[in-house]
């Protein structure tokens, strides 16, 4: 026996996973991802993603230090948001721009709320949101994939608003088009979901919810309006609503926790999409549409509150 | 066919091989035995001895002091050392009567006797069990006299017997279904007779399929008891949770079972229900499991109460140089101790003894809202909640998130990846709300 016996409170065992095994899972879960960005997009994609984390990294370490604080860079989250916000950029976005970006997701994303599990808004997406703000031309200019030469063109969804070209849905599920580093390629991010599923690192509420309300909406819409509207799978396969709804969405700091308040969050998210691409200014609408019912998710918390064992009355 | 459970919990690892299969051994008399005053849910007894005054085994030596109350009796024949403040495994110290044992003398045995259930009274009943000084043994230490009597307006049409042990680690219940299966059954008759209750149930975790089957043989004429297999899942064997699993019947928030016409006992109380009742046999003695990595031979024993931690762990070969924290009961809602001095009560299941390699003590870290708490809750409440409001000092909204209805089963800070010790919070909480309602008076 040793000579001090250890007096703690009760559970003394517990699951093995922690903050930073979540975070690394989520990591894992994105290097499909990661991969098919680098095959398309090249050198341009690899530069990018570090100096996205370089910045979210050093940016974290930095301001932290600067408010005497413990720094938390090992937690993985501060790498999770750099990466993200890699994988949502424009592949021919200037490094000096993406670093930036970098800054601001984790300064005004993340540390004024107060660093981890304080924030509202997904850092990553803040991130993009202000580059989006700043640089609208650099947000909105994209290049082939697969070639070492920057030739531009446009997203699938850009070219059905103003165009009204549709790109096959093979092409999106394999990523052979223009879009941001981490979204073009459909069936990695799936695979990358369903390991976040099997690992229990994601609630199927929100992806199944915010999918489920796209691909309803817009079923209604294409059964009204084949010529006008595009096809439900164009919907889901094209621009970034499953990198969104699978890692953007399901961020656990920026989304209800109750499961009625998930469903809620999807169909909200679905809403929004649907919306801004069909009747609004821009082609795509995930980034906002998330952004969006982040700022509801206090609320939404708030009235779905469960009724507790016993609670019902009779 | 999908086995009945209730919504939420959790899967811990259980590490019930560590004894499940070593029969239930008698522990060795201490020299000395320590019996507080207050070892059940409820008023304190009141001593009936004095110092230096000789006791005979199974002798009543504190009396009950209140309807929810149960007297202790003396395990040994002896002589009273001394009533004083002792170490007591829930709280720092509490009152005792500390009786050495006389060595020459073994004491009183009880023989088993025969019962006949037609020609003994409800009240009967009811009062030899009080006397007998039974509590639930399932941990809590509730009276059993007090759950056998119902008031009139709430009738019982069912009795569950509890033999879940969803508690990782322990085996006592377990041990005590195959080896006193008959016993068992007899107590839940006399449980039944007592609240004039139709149905008997035994519920049963599936991971006692010997246990199971032992029962459904030995009950295949009974017409009116039932075993019934439920989940592997902590925790089962809570009763609001049993009750959901079994019978579908939600327990009202702040209620009691017998608010949705259930009764239900740990199978460890029945037998000792069934030894109070058939052979006048006082509540001296439990079955204690003494288990972990800390602990050389691990098992199941048969315990005098009042026998200190330190014999009963000796009894099971004693412990490895590296056991770093000691619990009684089992390690999700178990208590730790500082010192084995502290005697084996009625509410001790388990002995618990972790080595050092098994006790990471972990910094908390910021909750990341993931929300893991609130989808294991078994209470549907929300954990994250609770911990954020009592930081805030928020009493009043505590309140309204329904602190006062958390178990304490410990699922959410089990789940916490961010580490926090939920229930220390919950307890700070319920301990500043029951503050305030007492002033408010």
């Amino acid at each position: 026996m040793k000579d001090n016996l250890i007096i703690s409170i009760s559970p003394h065992r517990k699951e093995k996973a922690d903050t930073p095994r979540v975070m690394r899972g989520v990591v894992y879960a994105l290097m499909p991802a990661v991969i098919a960005s680098i095959y398309y997009f090249k050198l341009r994609a690899f530069l990018l993603i570090i100096v996205c984390i370089a910045g979210t990294v050093l940016t974290e370490a930095v301001f932290q230090k600067l408010r005497r604080r413990p720094i938390t860079i090992k937690d993985g989250s501060a790498l999770l948001t750099g990466l993200l916000l890699a994988l949502v950029l424009p592949p021919s976005l200037p490094l000096w721009a993406g670093f930036l970006g970098a800054v601001m997701a984790i300064v005004i994303g993340k540390q004024i709320f107060g660093g981890l599990g304080q924030n509202i808004f997904n850092p990553a997406l803040i991130g993009r949101a202000f580059l989006m703000a700043t640089f609208p031309v650099m947000l909105t200019t994209w290049i082939k994939p697969g070639i070492f030469d920057a030739v531009t063109t446009a997203t699938p969804l850009s070219l059905f608003k103003f165009d009204h070209n549709v790109v096959s849905t093979l092409y999106l599920l394999l990523g052979n088009t223009g879009g941001s580093l981490g979204e073009t390629c459909a069936i990695v991010l799936i695979i990358g979901g369903i390991f976040l599923l099997i690992k229990k690192y994601m609630d199927w509420r929100i992806p199944l919810s915010y999918i489920g309300t796209v691909l309803i909406l817009t079923t209604v819409l294409y059964l009204i309006k084949p010529a006008q509207y595009a096809s439900p799978l164009f919907h889901l396969f094209a621009g970034g609503l499953m990198l969104g709804a699978l890692f953007m969405a399901t961020d656990p700091v920026t989304s209800p926790i109750t499961k009625k308040g998930r469903y809620i969050f999807g169909v909200g998210c679905g809403f929004l999409v649907v919306i801004i691409r069909t009747w609004g200014g821009l082609p795509e609408g995930v980034m906002y549409s998330i952004l969006l019912m982040n700022a509801f998710t206090p609320l939404i918390n708030r009235y779905t509150v469960p009724v507790q064992f016993g609670g019902r009355k009779k | 066919m999908r086995l009945k459970t209730f919504k939420q919990g959790i899967h811990p690892k259980y590490f019930k091989e560590l004894s499940s299969k070593e029969p239930i051994k008698k522990c060795p008399f201490p020299k000395r035995v320590v019996i507080p005053l207050s070892q059940h849910t409820g008023a304190p007894c009141k001593p009936l001895v004095e110092k230096k005054d000789k006791v005979e085994r199974g002798q009543k030596i504190g009396k009950a002091d209140g309807f929810i109350s149960a007297p202790v009796h003396s395990p040994v024949t002896g002589t009273v050392k001394s009533i004083d403040k002792q170490p007591f495994p829930r709280f720092k110290s509490l009152d005792a009567i500390v009786i050495e044992r006389d060595e020459k003398s073994e004491g009183k045995e009880w023989k088993k006797g025969i019962l006949d259930l037609e020609k003994i009274s409800p009240d009967e009943i009811r009062k030899k069990v009080r006397e007998a000084g039974i509590v639930g043994l399932g941990g809590a230490a509730f009276p059993a006299s007090v759950k056998i009597s119902p008031p009139k307006e709430k009738p019982i049409d069912t009795i569950i017997l509890n033999g879940c042990e969803c508690e990782p680690y322990l085996t006592a219940d377990h041990r005590i279904m195959l080896e006193y299966p008959d016993d068992c059954i007899l107590g839940l008759k006399i449980i039944m007779k007592t609240v004039g209750a139709k149905k008997g149930i035994v519920g049963i975790e599936v991971n006692k399929m010997d246990a199971y089957n032992l029962f459904c043989g030995k009950t295949k004429d009974e017409e009116n008891i039932d075993v019934e297999l439920v989940q592997v899942k902590y925790p089962e064997g809570a009763e609001k949770m049993l009750i959901k699993a079994i019978l579908s019947r939600e327990v009202p928030a702040g209620g009691l079972p017998m608010d949705v016409g259930v009764v239900v006992h740990n199978v460890g109380t029945a037998v000792s229900i069934t030894e109070a009742i058939r052979d006048d046999k006082p509540l001296i003695e439990r079955v204690v499991t003494v288990t972990g990595k800390g602990i050389n031979n691990p098992g199941n024993f048969l315990v005098l109460i009042g026998t200190p931690f330190s014999d009963v762990i000796e009894a099971a070969g004693g412990m490895k140089d590296n056991a770093a924290k000691i619990i009684m009961g089992g390690p999700l809602m178990g208590i730790t101790q500082s010192t084995l001095d502290v005697p084996v009560v009625k509410g001790t299941s388990g002995i618990l003894v972790l080595t050092e390699d098994e006790t990471d003590i972990e910094e908390e870290v910021n909750c990341i809202r993931c929300a893991r708490c609130v989808d294991h809750c078994p209470m549907y409440l929300i954990p994250t909640e609770f911990v954020k409001l009592v930081k805030g000092e928020a009493w009043e909204r505590l309140n309204s998130y329904h602190l006062m209805d958390c178990i304490e089963c410990g699922c959410c800070a089990f789940v916490c990846p961010s580490k926090i010790p939920i229930v220390q919070y919950v307890n700070v909480g319920k301990l500043a709300l029951v503050n305030i309602k007492s002033k408010k008076g």
